[in-house]
């Protein structure tokens, strides 16, 4: 499998792409059937998924809180004796519902690779240096307005072995929960202008245009500081299913 | 027809949902954390174990998958209670975390919820994430039958029941693919969850 060229791949892309535009309107989400990226042939499923009415209990998330995380866990730079190796970066945004409303009170857990593009996970054997001074791993509550901020090294890029010389884009993990459980996402935010984006499966696994540049932060001066960290601006919406429901038409849903 | 990516007009395009990508390998030393498998301690009176086996469309066990199971309290009502990520214990807060195994198994303790209304089962909502699936999956383990049950075809039921392999121990086992494929659920109504 790993002796797939990059150009195989371009081209099972380009086909997927052109087969899900010409079936209708994109889809928002990656396609979980999306033979590019080769772990998702056995790992999605082949039945159309069930249309379900969400319980109460679906329709609210945990409550967490400042008890469960402490302000410090925002800055990824801080959890060891010294500073990371990298290039300090502060991102920032804003979790909203599908109203723009803010998702207050509500859990980010974010995780990534070191500036060499490194994961401190002993499944990660991509041969580049640890840093003793960087975990990756963060964790905030949004406020009010639906605000986080996390201060962080900016992730390298990192091979791997879904087909030869295969290389993701820098990107940090997002875990979120919204106001429903149903909003549950997890995603990853890209930076801006990365060259790997064309190549990568698993960011062209939506096929829609759009919906991939949801997923590239901004580069914001206003939130650089100076003689510190650059700033970056990454925003994410989480629609639920009342801001999404729409009548059924007879016989569309499984 | 969904049409919540093109709808259009420049004020909805500031509210447009941000797409899903996988959870992917190196989840590991992030996501889990101590205590997220015990929504309840293991000796409180009420514990059950609710556990399962991951597996591919091969039947092999998924040895990198993280689930989520939220459910109600006892009284069948949701519950608003801090604390599921520091856990003090004795508060249940209805959410838990679990990473499978190596052999694919997970392992819950948690309290049997309560019916949402009556004639209704009570039934756990379960997220699945793994590596090789681009956008988690939704399931419900049920506990009894229930009317949703009804609506789903006979011999697929069987998937969303959660069965009693012992004392306080029940299996709720997940098949991403193929023969007892798991029945995944669709919230939103555009047909992919």
């Amino acid at each position: 499998m790993t002796n797939t060229e990059q150009d195989q791949i371009n081209a099972e892309i380009a086909r997927v792409h052109a087969a899900t535009a010409a079936a209708g309107p994109l889809p928002v989400h990656p396609l979980r059937d999306f033979g590019p990226y080769r772990s998702s042939a056995l790992r999605h499923p082949t039945h159309e998924l069930v249309r379900a009415d969400p319980e109460e209990i679906e329709l609210v998330s945990p409550a967490f809180g400042h008890t469960d995380v402490a302000p410090e866990e925002s800055d990824l730079t801080i959890q060891h004796s010294g500073e990371p190796l990298g290039e300090r970066i502060i991102v920032t945004g804003r979790v909203l519902d599908g109203e723009g409303r803010p998702v207050r009170n509500q859990l980010v857990e974010v995780w990534q690779a070191n500036s060499a593009g490194r994961y401190v996970h002993k499944r990660d054997q991509h041969p580049a240096p640890l840093d003793p001074n960087f975990t990756g791993v963060g964790r905030a509550i949004t406020g009010d307005d639906g605000s986080y901020r996390f201060v962080t090294i900016k992730p390298g890029p990192y091979p791997w072995k879904n087909h030869r010389n295969a290389w993701r884009p820098a990107h940090i993990h997002f875990s979120l929960f919204g106001s429903q459980f149903t909003q549950r996402l997890v995603t990853q935010m890209y930076f801006p202008s990365d060259p790997l984006f064309a190549l990568d499966p698993i960011y062209q696994s939506i096929v829609d245009p759009a919906a991939r540049q949801r997923l590239i932060a901004t580069y914001d001066h206003d939130v650089s500081e100076p003689e510190w960290a650059l700033g970056y601006r990454w925003d994410i919406v989480l629609t639920g299913s009342k801001a999404t429901w729409m009548e059924p038409e007879e016989g569309e849903h499984a | 027809m969904p049409e919540r990516n093109e709808s259009g007009t420049e004020g909805d395009a500031q509210y447009l949902q941000t797409p899903s990508q996988t959870v992917g390998p190196f989840f590991g030393y992030a996501l889990p954390y101590d205590g997220g498998p015990e929504v309840v301690a293991p000796w409180h009176p009420d514990a059950i174990r609710f556990h399962g086996t991951v597996f591919d469309g091969a039947g092999a066990p998924v040895p990198d998958a993280i689930l989520e199971v939220w459910g109600a309290g006892a009284d069948g009502r949701p519950i608003d209670e801090r604390g599921s990520l520091h856990r003090d214990g004795f508060t249940v807060t209805g959410f838990g975390r679990a990473a499978v195994d190596r052999a694919g198994h997970y392992s819950f303790t948690t309290v049997r919820p309560g019916a949402p209304a009556p004639g209704r089962a009570p039934c756990l909502l379960v997220t699945v994430f793994a590596r090789g699936l681009l956008h988690h999956l939704f399931t419900r383990a049920y506990f009894d039958d229930d009317p949703f049950l009804a609506t789903v075809p006979e011999d697929r039921r069987g998937t969303l029941l959660a069965v009693q392999d012992g004392e306080r121990s029940y299996r709720f086992d997940i098949r991403l693919q193929g023969d007892g494929e798991t029945v995944f659920l669709d919230f939103i109504g555009d047909g992919r969850g």
